[in-house]
């Protein structure tokens, strides 16, 4: 089976502080797969290297079959690879449709456009409404983000990522600090992703994340301590003891 | 607010009948400084990138178009033409080594470039004319019609600067626009959505050279004369100040800015002779009472009044 994700002895450290050290680790295309770690597991980190934001110091990274460890941030998303961030990053003052429209402007050529109205293109907006749709947040397309409650800005987090028709999506810790309601929406969001779409996700809500996830890699001072089904994983006795201190 | 523009764009085509040829020659200067401040706006409002060298491109455009039409033996169109080359290769040089950085960096980066070239200016003494400038110079006849009068030129100067900054303004809308502004807000998050984030930022900077570029060829027609005061660090901080007074990152603001520097430099200094006090205490007030400049404040005032008298 092809992979869409295949790291090989990863490495990077932070002023001789290594926060991954020596990471392997395979994806399968259409996989859903959980990232579990204690806090500087190096969990983002891994997400920053894969997606170019970081260098590695060594190692090698190929999304689906391309070397992309040299690669740039943009030409990652290109190959169909998007991303959500743990601490929220969008562009608070424009509406939500706006954001949208950025999203899908990434990956498209038009983004090179300088000689017409971006809103004289009315296809963009339609699909960046059908999107917010597919969210549940067609209603406050045209809020600017900064009037939307932190529910909605994790749900348009998603939404970004999903314009992209990514085949390789990096969802970070899209749980966190969701009220019980919302995290309901959000893996009825996430649940409608369709199968073919390859899944990486962090989170720690483990009620959540082993229901999403069919195998999980535990993390730990940026090594794989274990990788396995959720039933191994529960089992193990190191995640036992680096998870729950016993 | 909707009788605004057709109101104002008569308002501009209006303007010669002025009695007075000396204010024409104000409103020229205005419309030419608001086609430099636009450009920096570019840079400053929209791009988040504050320069502090933006002189040098409308110094490159004024100084090869005063060589070209003068020692160079071209003619004005062609002139023209090839000084818009050299002002946007300048800028494309330049734009590579600023865009190394971003925010002080950037900053300091386009002073020192600014610099350099005022340098130059005034000491390649053969290609430059050195303190003394480059004279001689007469303004181009577009189609026969002569632009020595005031009234003329005036028309001129409206005819190159109103589509110039509608350009600015289509390009700051347009998706590319769209992108230059999400990397403002946000650089990684635009870069890790696929947008080229240094690419973007180095168009924009060569369009907002170009621009300056426009700006320049307008404004060696108007003097009629080139020297290395115009490369000047007063220059580039003249133009930021437009930007900011005026409203930076939108489209009238630097107009706005642009109308009231150069009123308060030509109009006010006729009757105060410490008028840059003046302009210093008019720029005091308005980043106090109005920190996002003249347009947005402006706006912001006007609503309100409208809003308690309803």
């Amino acid at each position: 089976m092809a992979h869409a994700l295949e790291i090989s002895e990863l490495r990077k450290s932070f002023g001789g502080l290594p926060a991954i050290n020596g990471v392997s680790l395979a994806v399968a295309e259409g996989e859903r797969r959980l990232l579990l770690g204690p806090n500087g597991a190096g969990k983002t980190t891994l997400f920053n290297l894969i997606t170019g934001e970081l260098r590695p110091d060594g190692g090698a990274i190929r999304v689906f079959g391309r070397d992309v460890a040299r690669g740039r941030p943009d030409r990652c998303a290109h190959l169909g690879v998007g991303r959500t961030y743990q601490i929220i990053t969008l562009f608070p003052r424009s509406t939500l449709a706006q954001n949208v429209v950025l999203a899908l402007l990434g990956v498209s050529p038009r983004r090179w456009d300088p000689l017409t109205a971006l809103s004289a293109h009315p296809s963009l907006w339609e699909r960046a409404r059908a999107v917010l749709d597919r969210v549940g947040l067609a209603a406050g397309a045209d809020k600017p983000v900064m009037e939307t409650a932190y529910g909605e800005q994790r749900r348009l987090e998603i939404a970004m990522a999903l314009a992209q028709a990514p085949r390789l999506l990096l969802l970070d810790e899209p749980f966190a600090g969701l009220s019980r309601e919302e995290r309901r929406d959000m893996q009825a969001v996430l649940g409608a992703i369709p199968r073919e779409v390859t899944m990486l996700m962090i989170e720690h809500d483990m009620d959540v994340a082993l229901s999403f996830a069919e195998r999980i890699t535990v993390l730990h001072y940026g090594q794989v301590i274990v990788e396995g089904t959720r039933g191994e994983i529960v089992a193990n006795p190191r995640v036992r003891e680096i998870y729950l201190g016993e | 607010m909707k009788l605004g523009a057709p109101v104002f764009a008569v308002a501009l085509l209006l303007v010669p009948l002025i009695p007075s040829p000396y204010y024409v020659n104000v409103a020229s200067q205005i419309l030419i400084a608001a086609v430099f401040a636009s450009s920096l706006n570019l840079l400053v409002g929209y791009a988040g990138l504050t320069s502090l060298g933006h002189a040098a491109y409308l110094g490159v455009a004024a100084y090869a178009v005063a060589w070209l039409t003068t020692l160079g033996g071209l003619g004005h169109l062609a002139a023209a033409l090839v000084a818009l080359a050299v002002t946007t290769a300048t800028a494309a040089c330049f734009g590579v080594l600023a865009l190394r950085g971003t925010g002080l960096a950037f900053l300091m980066i386009t002073l020192a470039l600014g610099q350099i070239l005022w340098g130059v200016a005034y000491r390649w003494v053969s290609l430059t004319g050195g303190d003394n400038g480059i004279t001689g110079l007469t303004r181009p006849r577009p189609f026969g019609f002569d632009l020595t009068s005031p009234g003329a030129f005036y028309y001129f100067t409206l005819a190159i600067a109103a589509p110039t900054v509608a350009a600015i303004a289509l390009y700051v809308s347009s998706p590319l626009g769209a992108a230059v502004q999400g990397m403002r807000d946000q650089p990684r998050r635009m870069s890790a959505l696929g947008h080229n984030v240094w690419m973007v930022r180095w168009l924009t900077f060569v369009f907002a050279g170009t621009g300056a570029g426009v700006a320049g060829i307008l404004f060696v027609y108007y003097n009629q004369f080139i020297g290395p005061q115009t490369l000047n660090l007063t220059n580039s901080a003249e133009v930021l100040l437009m930007v900011i007074s005026g409203g930076a990152g939108t489209v009238l603001g630097p107009i706005i800015g642009a109308a009231t520097v150069v009123i308060l430099k030509n109009v006010v200094s006729a009757y105060i002779t410490r008028w840059v006090m003046l302009l210093g205490a008019v720029f005091v007030l308005i980043v106090v009472f109005m920190p996002d400049g003249l347009g947005p404040g402006l706006h912001r005032l006007w609503h309100t009044r409208s809003r308690s008298a309803s």
